[in-house]
């Protein structure tokens, strides 16, 4: 089992006085990787969205057409 | 083979395929690669040299290897659509270029992340760093290309002739350490060689490893789900999934 490479917590954040270059690589790795995921989960969320929507009106237009059959059939 | 591998063009088969994998990739991901980075950063012992900034090692050679592994597959998905006319091969280069140009892109900034305390900069124009620049260039061609035309296709068949040329830059990445003088180092973990690495340290670097290949094969499942939706919209099956909305979020 390997064990905890720092004498404290302190320790940890310090990196041995990397702390900038380390924390910045793994924090904006973890922005992008999350990024990408939320942006693509979103995609697919707007897309179904967006068929409810069109699927809804399409539903209304025929409807109103079918109220209204005089109208539509005049020469 | 064919006959196998058949089922899966399907685009409605394929989307149900993917929505599977990508339920149990998706978790399996992620988890790994919180037990790889905890692990590489606070569980191994420093470098003798390099310190405590060695660590980087656990995300920028993972991103940098699927980077390219995520451009073979680009590649392939190309070559498929371009010989065999199957569409769901199309649609997976749409789906997997973010992917690799984000792996790219987290290569290049840990990469000079690193760099500057170890080599004394940020960035230097120099074989592996240039010809890795290239790859991001090449992601972002095959995505712009994918959108530049009107007509859907055309675009589609561009980006994938693209992606198949761009392959010429694999290699030059892999042997740009060898090929020229540079300032990134060899490679310390091969196929073929003992890992120059010592085992306390090259464990969590594989964990790493493999979840980055589980990251990137569970988002090419989720984006081609919506790339396979995007297209068949206007298809009853899509249609009927309306109904049920308790499968859009997954």
């Amino acid at each position: 089992m390997p064990k905890f490479n720092f004498a404290s917590f302190a320790d940890f954040l310090a990196m041995g006085n990397y702390a900038l270059y380390v924390w910045l690589s793994f924090g904006l790795t973890f922005v992008v990787l999350f990024g990408l995921w939320f942006i693509s989960n979103r995609q697919q969320q707007q897309f179904h969205q967006q068929l409810r929507v069109r699927i809804a009106r399409e539903a209304r237009v025929r409807q109103h057409q079918s109220q209204q059959p005089s109208q539509v059939q005049e020469p | 083979m064919f006959k196998w591998l058949d089922p899966y063009a399907k685009p409605q088969r394929l989307y149900a395929v993917c929505g599977a994998w990508q339920r149990v990739l998706m978790p399996m991901a992620w988890l790994t690669l919180l037990i790889g980075v905890v692990w590489g950063l606070g569980f191994t012992p420093a470098d003798y040299q390099q310190g405590d900034s060695y660590r980087i090692i656990h995300i920028h050679v993972p991103a940098a290897i699927w980077s390219m592994g995520a451009y073979s597959s680009m590649a392939i998905a190309a070559f498929i659509a371009l010989v065999w006319q199957i569409k769901v091969a199309q649609w997976a280069i749409g789906a997997i270029a973010p992917i690799g140009a984000c792996f790219t892109l987290i290569a290049l900034f840990t990469g000079s992340f690193w760099g500057k305390p170890m080599w004394g900069t940020w960035w230097e124009w120099d074989a592996r760093l240039t010809s890795e620049l290239i790859l991001l260039f090449l992601y972002v061609g095959v995505i712009a290309l994918q959108n530049a035309f009107a007509d859907r296709e055309t675009g589609d068949k561009a980006a994938s002739l693209l992606a198949m040329v761009g392959v010429v830059n694999l290699p030059i990445i892999h042997f740009s350490v060898e090929w020229w003088n540079t300032l990134h180092q060899g490679a310390s973990i091969t196929k073929f060689a003992k890992p120059s690495i010592d085992p306390s340290m090259l464990w969590p670097l594989l964990i790493c490893m493999l979840a980055f290949a589980l990251l990137l094969a569970a988002l090419t499942c989720l984006r081609l789900r919506t790339a396979i939706l995007q297209h068949e919209q206007h298809r009853s099956w899509v249609r009927d999934l309306a109904e049920e909305p308790t499968d859009a979020k997954v």
